[in-house]
């Protein structure tokens, strides 16, 4: 087994593209990330690649050879589809394929392409997540599943709209410096709390936007990476996925993720750390309740106790544990196949200390993200730490 | 199969299909393995388990609202119904995820909370006619 080091990273502005393609979205991530890690792409020996609703959105399938071509690399390409995992779970392959020296240049990320679509459609692929006989056909939308999960939390443990309203007013704070951010704007707890419904208890500041983007990584051997003198302190260490029972009615517990805790699980197993040495994390906000659940999946807040952290402000950028310091799905915005890599990006460079918001990790040596796909049928989590 | 012209479509699935039947005609149920997990069709084997010994058990007659949400931003199969109540209601073997009605949407969707006892019956969507899982409250109006 050999360290992974992440050598490049690189993202479009996430954000409202539609009149531009997939194919260059990613084409500028990659780009991006060829740029920043200072790899030949000729090296490049395999491309995951993360995508989920390119089929419905651009009429798209087989994603994984056109996205070598914009990229610009010849190698064994694959498309991988979790839902709003996608992406994590191609980066994680792209990750097992390096520590087990199977390849020494791996490319890893994803594209979405939603906003070319009316938001009905974006709902109804969105839906498409969920299991379609028994959920979507009996009136479960993303935002409804979610919200079926804030009520049972609320009801399990206690918890306000007010809490989850301070969980979005910090995402939106973090992303204002954030150059890459759909919503850099400031929102209050009482503008949050007084949106519109939208699958009550969750109103429109709960709910992550729709988002076109591509994200890209470049994750190389340590080997590799000494042989080439790269520039590539941080390393993804540890690595682990979670499956759970496709429809949220059919979980033992509706306030909670065992997915994630089994990724989270393997993930901290894997790197040799506990919860107690993350110093920051990036986490899947689809909606604010999902930050809540996964802080608790991830072991860094007890059960029950996630729900009051950014209202404390233990998870603000102040806090003693950072969280979602890029904006989070909820502000950065949510470009399902590629978030899983956006989330490693942005954790990078927040280690790497050339991210806007680093000067408040400056000290940070572990951080964690956490990718969810659906109602957390599917998880990823990965450990990234600061090697040298 | 229904017997007007909205039959023109196959069911997507012949098994739920006659699930669906079966909790129309008052006769909702799960199939359940020898260790006691519920689950709906089509199955061949337990997914908790893996068990392939499988056998039809009744549905509780009331069930209880695990949690719920009023809708209010619906899916295009959903335009008309909404603002609607979606409910998570466990029925002894199995949990079941539907639509609560109260008999008249008029003023809106109906008032509800969590440990609420409700029957499941199937009724159809506003919006196109299709069959889909709905709850009522039990016990009376
Ligand atoms: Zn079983």
């Amino acid at each position: 087994m050999t360290d992974v080091r992440v050598a490049g990273v690189g993202l479009t502005p996430f954000g409202s593209h539609p009149e531009r393609t997939g194919r260059d979205l990613f084409a500028e991530a990659a780009l991006r990330a060829f740029e920043d890690a200072a790899v030949d792409r000729a090296d490049v020996e395999e491309l995951n690649y993360g995508n989920f609703m390119g089929a419905l959105a651009e009429h798209q399938g087989h994603q994984a050879p056109l996205m070598a071509e914009a990229a610009g690399v010849r190698c064994p390409a694959t498309r991988y589809e979790s839902a709003c995992a996608s992406a994590g779970v191609a980066v994680r392959e792209a990750v097992r394929t390096v520590a087990a020296g199977d390849a020494d240049v791996v490319l890893a990320g994803g594209m979405e392409r939603m906003t070319n679509l009316p938001t009905d459609e974006v709902t109804e692929g969105l839906a498409i997540a969920a299991d379609d006989l028994f959920e979507a056909r009996a009136g479960v939308t993303f935002p409804g599943a979610y919200a079926l999960m804030a009520t049972a939390y609320f009801d399990a443990y206690g918890g306000t709209r007010a809490d989850l309203a301070h969980v979005a007013s910090k995402n939106h704070a973090n992303a204002v410096p954030n150059e890459y951010a759909q919503y850099r704007k400031e929102v209050s707890v009482d503008e949050a709390l007084d949106a519109p419904p939208v699958a009550e208890p969750l109103h429109l500041y709960d709910a992550c936007p729709i988002t076109d983007g591509a994200s890209a990584l470049v994750l190389v051997s340590e080997e590799y990476a000494a042989e080439h003198d790269l520039d590539a302190p941080v390393a993804v260490t540890g690595t682990g996925q979670g499956t759970d029972r496709m429809a949220l009615g059919d979980r033992e517990h509706l306030a909670r993720t065992p997915a994630a805790d089994a990724a989270a699980d393997a993930a901290y197993a894997d790197a040799g750390v506990e919860p107690g040495d993350v110093d920051v994390a990036e986490v899947h906000d689809c909606f604010t309740i999902a930050e809540v659940l996964a802080l608790e999946s991830l072991g860094l807040f007890e059960p029950g106790e996630g729900i009051a952290a950014a209202r404390e402000g233990v998870t603000t950028a102040d806090g003693d544990l950072p969280v979602n310091l890029s904006g989070g799905l909820k502000a950065k915005g949510h470009p399902v196949g590629a978030t899983g890599g956006s989330q490693i990006a942005e954790l990078t460079r927040l280690l790497r200390g050339d991210h806007p918001n680093s000067g408040h990790v400056s000290d940070a040596e572990v951080g964690v993200t956490h990718n969810a796909g659906g109602t957390v049928a599917s998880a990823v989590v990965h450990v990234l730490e600061v090697a040298e | 199969m229904s017997d007007d012209g909205a039959d023109a479509a196959p069911p997507p699935d012949r098994a739920h299909a006659e699930w669906l039947d079966a909790l129309a005609a008052g006769e909702g149920f799960a199939l359940v393995c020898p260790r006691g997990h519920g689950s709906l069709p089509p199955r061949r084997v337990c997914p908790e388990c893996g068990s392939s010994d499988l056998s039809r058990e009744a549905l509780d007659e009331t069930g209880t609202v695990e949690t719920y949400s009023v809708v209010h931003v619906p899916s295009p199969r959903f335009a008309d119904d909404a603002p609607y109540v979606s409910a998570v209601v466990d029925f002894g073997p199995t949990r079941l995820t539907g639509v609560l009605r109260g008999g008249d949407e008029t003023d809106g969707p109906p008032a509800v909370d969590t440990g609420d006892a409700v029957a499941a019956d199937v009724g159809e969507r506003a919006t196109d006619g299709e069959r889909l899982v709905v709850f009522r409250p039990a016990g009376g109006d």
